[in-house]
């Protein structure tokens, strides 16, 4: 099929960037999104043009590295699908598509369609871990969890830190990202003996770098290719309410 | 993990919205008792009511010494987040496409602003009664010999300008509740998963109910079916 692609050029995070059209001629529906790219890139290659810089890494959905906004929704208009997961059976042969970086004052634009998304790991730096002693390897089955505590911990860690959260945020929020890790270690007693610190860190940690406030939009849940849910930002509110007792 | 000095809740993004969570739920508490007072009107009750109620002078003092608070944090806050807002996310895509936002949503502090509007005109006119002063509750008794509330409300409502201005001011109070109330909960962590349907549901339900119980005033006034 033939489409045409506007995309999001810009040569660096002060350069004036714009969307250009490219003509992607000749795509199969087998192909996924970042395939595709890889087509009309050969075709800007060949004609000595600057080819689309865009991220990505596993391409297999898992390392979030991936992050294109597809007719302005992060990862495309599919549920829970990543960019490098989207395939182009989606898409109609003629199709106009809009291709942009991830927006937000916290996420600058690198090239393109790569945007810095180092905020994140600073986050994660902020609080987001669990502090443990070196040394022999504790017994396995030391500390005995409830399935429940575990199921949650585990649907919070399907978090890939892509930044699709904050992408289709309108105010360019991290909260879900910062809800998942710390529901995540909050269920968990190893998450607990921490828990006060991390919060606090994680919530001012989020203001600092730029991001926005939550104003309870849920575009994030919509957004998210893994299905992380806006409940655990309830769950984040009630954990910073018992870090002040 | 370092022990740091964390912000406090007024500049915490996370307290801050759990004080606009709270000071927002006592105003839509206030915006209910001052409702079911108000239609007291429709059984001539009003005088009476507003009678009772300045003798309890403690009691309405009392709520004006928390409800002021309230709402100028509450503003605060407001515009403060939303300026913080704005600035974290300068423009939006070339496709524009909401997936769970809404246009109440979206547009918490205009409704906000026509709110803080009609407040400050709905004070000069009922409470301080400086708008229409021919008309004053103040300087005109009823046949008891009570300020004349209702005669007053009466007699601004019957305009078709000042019941457009209600109605108006109204639908901005209930597009800001219909999503205020339901977020409301979830700012103060009182959601999960299986309750989050519920309790937008009931939030939209609340916003709805407040905005029929006070619209109906001016509607019913303006087309001369309730007279007092
Ligand atoms: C008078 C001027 C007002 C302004 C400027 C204002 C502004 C705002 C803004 C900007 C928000 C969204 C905050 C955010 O999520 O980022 C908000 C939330 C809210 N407002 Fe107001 N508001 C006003 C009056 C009121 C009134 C009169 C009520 C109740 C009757 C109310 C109830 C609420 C509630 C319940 C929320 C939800 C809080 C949350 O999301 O946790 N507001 N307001
Ligand atoms: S490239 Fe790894 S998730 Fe898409």
């Amino acid at each position: 099929m033939d489409l045409t692609l506007m995309v999001w050029r810009q040569k660096s995070a002060d350069a004036p960037g714009k969307l250009d059209q490219y003509a992607a001629k000749g795509i199969s529906r087998e192909m996924s999104f970042l395939e595709m790219l890889d087509v009309v890139n050969e075709g800007i290659v060949k004609a000595g043009g600057d080819p689309i810089a865009f991220d990505h890494d596993c391409r297999e959905g898992i390392c979030g590295t991936c992050s294109q906004v597809i007719n302005g929704v992060p990862h495309g208009i599919e549920e829970r699908t990543t960019v490098c997961q989207l395939h182009m059976r989606h898409f109609k042969d003629g199709d106009t598509i809009y291709i942009e970086p991830w927006h937000g004052k916290a996420f600058p634009v690198v090239r393109d369609l790569i945007v810095d998304r180092s905020a994140l790991d600073r986050l994660i730096q902020s609080g987001g871990y669990v502090s443990v002693h070196t040394g022999g390897v504790p017994d396995a089955n030391a500390i005995l969890i409830p399935k429940g505590d575990a199921d949650t911990a585990m649907d919070a860690a399907e978090c890939i830190g892509c930044g699709a959260c904050v992408a289709a945020c309108p105010n360019g929020s991290a909260m879900l990202f910062v809800a998942a890790k710390v529901t995540q270690l909050a269920s968990l007693p190893q998450g607990r003996v921490e828990a006060s610190e991390r919060v606090r860190g994680m919530i001012d940690k989020m203001s600092d770098e730029g991001f926005g406030n939550c104003s309870n939009h849920y575009e994030c849940q919509a957004a998210c290719p893994k299905g992380v849910k806006v409940s655990f930002i309830a769950k984040l509110n009630r954990e910073y309410m018992k870090s002040w007792f | 993990m370092p022990e740091t000095v964390s912000r406090g809740i007024g500049s915490s993004t996370v307290g801050r919205k759990i004080l606009m969570a709270v000071t927002g739920q006592m105003m839509i508490l206030f915006a209910v008792i001052h409702v079911v007072g108000n239609s007291t009107i429709y059984f001539s009750g009003l005088n009476s009511y507003a009678e009772h109620l300045h003798e309890l002078v403690p009691l309405v003092w009392a709520t004006r010494f928390v409800m002021l608070p309230a709402l100028l944090l509450h503003v605060f806050f407001g515009v403060q987040l939303a300026l913080e807002n704005n600035s974290a996310k300068e423009s939006g895509y070339s496709v524009n496409t909401n997936l769970r936002s809404t246009f109440a949503s979206r547009n918490m502090i205009w409704s906000g602003t026509l709110i803080a509007a009609f407040l400050v005109y709905h004070l000069m006119h009922f409470t301080f009664q400086v708008i229409s002063p021919e008309a004053a509750a103040s300087a005109n008794a009823d046949a008891l010999g009570r300020p004349d509330v209702a005669g007053m409300v009466i007699y601004a409502l019957r305009s078709y300008v000042v019941s457009l201005v209600y109605i108006f001011s109204l639908t901005g109070l209930f597009l800001h509740l219909a999503h205020g109330a339901q977020s409301s909960f979830q700012s103060l962590g009182l959601s999960n998963e299986g309750a989050e349907p519920a309790i937008s549901k009931g939030g939209y339900s609340v916003a709805l109910v407040i905005f029929i119980a006070y619209v109906l005033i001016p509607v019913l006034v303006v087309l001369g079916i309730v007279k007092g």
